[in-house]
């Protein structure tokens, strides 16, 4: 008997008939350049992504990485601190095998990133894999410098002819921070694209990465029940919580310069923002995602000098208790200067200007050395329009919230009035709890074994794009200028004792009966 | 706190007694550490013999976090009467500060002969209700199966267990009309599949499937129905005709035709292959194209020849999921559905014939 089965594509089809069915889709022949591939980002995360899809059998068919860094070293030397960093940081203990294949295809070019030398030198590399393989490869260059090497080294790619190949995909991977004013942002933004196409860049936001963000999309837009919620006829205030119960431990350097507000809110923040606040988009292309994302930007009001007292807050932490041990304040930790007045807490109240949450307060708050770490957002509904019960001897009748939570616990929590048992109809709020982690046998990637493999695939849903970027910028810009040093004497800084629920004056910014959430 | 690990055990005990003691025990568990949440997921019931239960059970302790939420473990004794049975609750590992631990629940319930004929009323109170269940009889007693049917969504089956090739394919296609099938056997061949979807996804390289003119798939001795459901996947996808294999146990031919050309299939045992699955595959083109690849240390070993000229090799990283890594699997499978196992089931089926 010859049968001939049903459904299959044809050969002659533009889609590859091989690939349904299977859950991981084909990744094109890639040469991964990474610059600082000494650094802390590509030991601590890049490598042991790179390891982990090896081993998952989820790097492309061909794959070479590239170390370019100003240290001068042999290949053989950065294959050696490749296989250290992967087995110090691996969230699983390497095969031998699998690491030395990796390694395998691992090669090395030092030198100055403004020196056209080494872009000589790269290109050699590039060209040598290529004739090997008998083939183009597809090219990504990961930018994981400090953020002042970023235009020097895209310039030195566009000079040195690898912006583009004539045959193959080239890809610039872009961590943040993008910039660290409206400012900056724009002019990397003009420097990126007078190099590349728009197409071709990937603006890194890690939180995009976490299954538990994308989760959100999944929340909304699969489950019938919310939507027609989702909006200011029914809820009366969204908060975004992002608190951590550690202070700035070694990265004094780098937190001064930043402060809460850049750290957290004008990227990860305002990202969360766009996935409660979004349209659902016709389509999960990137473009259409990255469509209505960019609409939740642009109805965001920039706030104005005289708006920022009322709408943002800013607070630093003193020395408190955290874990059960006494911890130091900000102004104590080591290498943060004397006298500083960058912001380890900041919170902002802002408004979503259009058809759906007119009038609808968005909160946003983040702190290090605040009670717990949690970050959720909790969305409260209105409350019932009349109340038929007592409330006498309850607690009250609560509006009904329901948070999400992204971490530690991913889950759904849905805050519900009940009756309590007995004769009296006694009302108290009840949670109706569900936590992902109980019903998935599958472990989440790592954000960044998920971003290296969209890029390296070409699938930019999860990335900023530029206007995103400047949209996001355009919002935190003017507070970030009011709370700048140079602005004497400046809006004050709060303070709170670490391991608290964050300043007091952080009520101030709450409309009607709103109340900050307990962290 | 330490770790949660809560034991009930009966003689002569009933499924609601059985059902009792977990409500019991989760509830207490859940009183005194409210960080152990029970895990629901997904339901499994597992019909073993007894004398190779313990066998069993190693093979799910290698699973790690793809062990079902609640495991049913009935284990049959021929000649028991009485019904015996234990429960245990327990979490992997100690939750970190602020976060949860999952608590898996397995029970294991010894019955006999006389037990048979209400199997169904055993089982079915002791299953979490609205979770899927995924069933398997690792031992054979396809009665079983059926008689446990109404229970399931999805059945566990390992076609490369059957001694017959021919007949595996015709259980598992018998299967597909009852439940979703997860078949360790097609699983086996996932990472071939993958690598063979990837190499032919370059446009140029696109172009070469319709051009196949050869495959030619190495596998262990007793692993022809993978091998059969490989080329049955790759048939099924491109819409060939494929006839009947012909030869003897070693080494096997068919011919498929697809668009008036003709494609020579192979199938041959690798007696080097200690593990049941995949040794290697190669699959040839009419302009003189030949792709391998082969089994190696640290992934897949590659091999592309072009018109005879020189032949390019490289390695493909990617670690052995190893027998407990495909058992696995199998169980996470059990939620998720691949449209394109049946096609390639029926494609084998032809094959086999």
């Amino acid at each position: 008997m010859a049968i001939a089965a049903e459904q299959p594509d044809t050969p002659e089809q533009s889609e590859n008939p091989l690939t349904a069915g299977l859950e991981r889709l084909p990744v094109a022949p890639t040469t991964l350049v990474i610059f600082g591939a000494t650094g802390d980002l590509a030991r601590r995360k890049l490598l042991p992504a790179l390891y982990n899809l090896a081993h998952d059998g989820a790097l492309p068919e061909r794959f070479h990485l590239v170390g370019v860094s100003r240290k001068e070293k042999e290949h053989e030397d950065y294959r050696t601190e490749c296989e250290e960093a992967i087995k110090r940081f691996s969230r699983r203990k390497p095969d031998e095998e699998v690491l030395k294949g990796l390694l395998d295809n691992v090669k090395y070019v030092p030198g100055m990133f403004d020196d056209p030398e080494v872009y000589s030198e790269l290109k050699a590399v590039l060209e040598e894999f290529e004739h090997e393989a008998g083939e183009p490869l597809n090219r990504a260059f990961y930018l994981s410098t400090a953020p002042g090497f970023f235009p020097v080294i895209v310039d030195q790619l566009g000079e040195s002819q690898l912006a583009h190949h004539p045959d193959a995909e080239v890809r610039l991977i872009i961590e943040k921070p993008f910039g660290t004013t409206l400012e900056e942002a724009r002019e990397l933004n003009r420097r990126v694209l007078g190099r590349f196409e728009e197409s071709q860049v990937y603006r890194i936001d890690h939180y995009l990465g976490k299954e538990t963000v994308q989760n959100m999309m999944a929340f909304r837009f699969a489950n019938g029940m919310f939507e027609p919620l989702w909006n200011r006829n029914y809820i009366d205030s969204v908060q975004i919580t992002a608190s951590e119960d550690l202070g700035i431990g070694t990265r004094a350097g780098y937190y001064d310069e930043a402060g809460a507000l850049r750290d957290l809110i004008q990227n990860h923040m305002l990202q969360l923002l766009c996935h409660v606040a979004m349209e659902p988009p016709v389509s999960f292309t990137a473009e259409e995602v990255r469509n209505e994302k960019v609409k939740v930007l642009q109805a965001v009001s920039e706030p104005t000098v005289a708006e920022i007292p009322e709408m943002a807050l800013r607070a630093q932490y003193t020395a408190g208790h955290a874990g059960g041990e006494d911890v130091p304040g900000y102004l104590e930790e080591d290498g943060v200067p004397a006298g500083s007045k960058t912001e380890t807490y900041a919170a902002l109240r802002l408004e979503v200007n259009n058809w759906r949450w007119a009038g609808v307060p968005f909160y946003l708050r983040t702190g290090k050395r605040l009670a717990r770490k949690v970050t959720e957002i909790a969305v409260t509904l209105k409350p019932v329009p009349h109340l038929a019960f007592s409330q006498e001897g309850s607690l009250g009748i609560q509006p009904n919230q329901l948070v999400l939570t992204l971490q530690p616990n991913e889950g759904v929590s849905l805050r519900l009035g009940a009756k309590i048992p007995g004769t009296r109809m006694i009302i108290r709020p009840v949670n109706m709890e569900f936590l992902y982690g109980t019903a998935f046998l599958s472990q989440s990637p790592e954000a960044y074994e998920r971003l290296i493999t969209d890029a390296m695939r070409g699938d930019a849903t999860l990335f900023t794009r530029n206007d995103e970027v400047e949209a996001q910028w355009r919002i935190c810009d003017p507070i970030v200028k009011a709370w700048h040093p140079s602005q004497q004497p400046g809006p004050p800084v709060a303070t709170y004792e670490a391991g608290s629920q964050g300043p007091v004056e952080a009520e101030r910014l709450l409309r009607g009966d709103d109340r900050w959430r307990a962290i | 706190m330490g770790r949660i690990d809560a034991v009930w055990s009966e003689q002569g005990t009933s499924p609601d007694k059985i059902e009792g003691a977990l409500r019991q025990l989760l509830v207490e568990i859940h009183t005194q550490h409210r960080e152990f949440v029970p895990a629901r997921v997904l339901n499994m019931i597992a019909f073993v013999d007894r004398e190779w239960s313990g066998e069993i059970a190693n093979r799910l302790r290698g699973v790690g976090r793809y062990h079902a939420s609640r495991m049913v473990v009935l284990s049959y004794e021929p000649g028991r009467e009485r019904l015996d049975a234990r429960v245990m609750i327990a979490a992997e590992s100690d939750p970190a500060p602020g976060e949860i631990a999952l608590l898996r629940e397995t029970v294991v319930v010894e019955l006999g002969d006389c037990h048979m004929d209400n199997l169904l009323t055993i089982a079915d109170p002791l299953v979490v209700t609205d979770l899927p269940t995924l069933l398997w009889s690792p031992h054979g007693h396809h009665e079983i199966v059926a008689d446990l049917m109404p229970l399931a969504q999805a059945v566990l089956l390992d076609s490369v267990v059957e001694p017959d090739a021919r007949e595996a394919v015709e259980r598992a296609f018998e299967l597909t009309g009852q439940a979703y099938v997860v078949d360790l056997a097609w699983l086996r061949s996932t990472p071939w599949r993958e690598r063979v979807a990837a190499m032919f996804d370059p446009p140029a390289m696109r172009r070469e499937l319709g051009r196949l003119s050869s495959v030619s798939v190495r596998h262990h001795a007793a692993s022809t129905a993978a091998a059969t459901l490989l080329v049955g996947w790759l048939g099924s996808r491109l819409k060939w005709q494929l006839g009947p294999l012909r030869g003897g146990p070693d080494e096997r031919l068919a011919t498929a035709t697809s668009r008036g050309q003709e494609i020579s299939v192979k199938l041959e045992t690798d007696p080097e292959l200690q593990v049941p699955g995949l040794a290697g595959l190669t699959v040839g083109t009419t302009d003189g194209l030949s792709l391998s690849l082969d089994r190696g240390p640290g992934g897949l070993r590659a091999r592309l020849a072009r018109n005879g000229g020189e032949p390019r090799q490289w390695t493909i990283p990617g670690a052995s999921r190893g027998e407990t890594g495909v058992l696995g699997e199998g169980i996470r499978q059990a939620l998720l559905r691949d449209p394109t196992y049946v096609p390639a089931l029926e494609a084998a089926r032809a094959m086999l014939a």
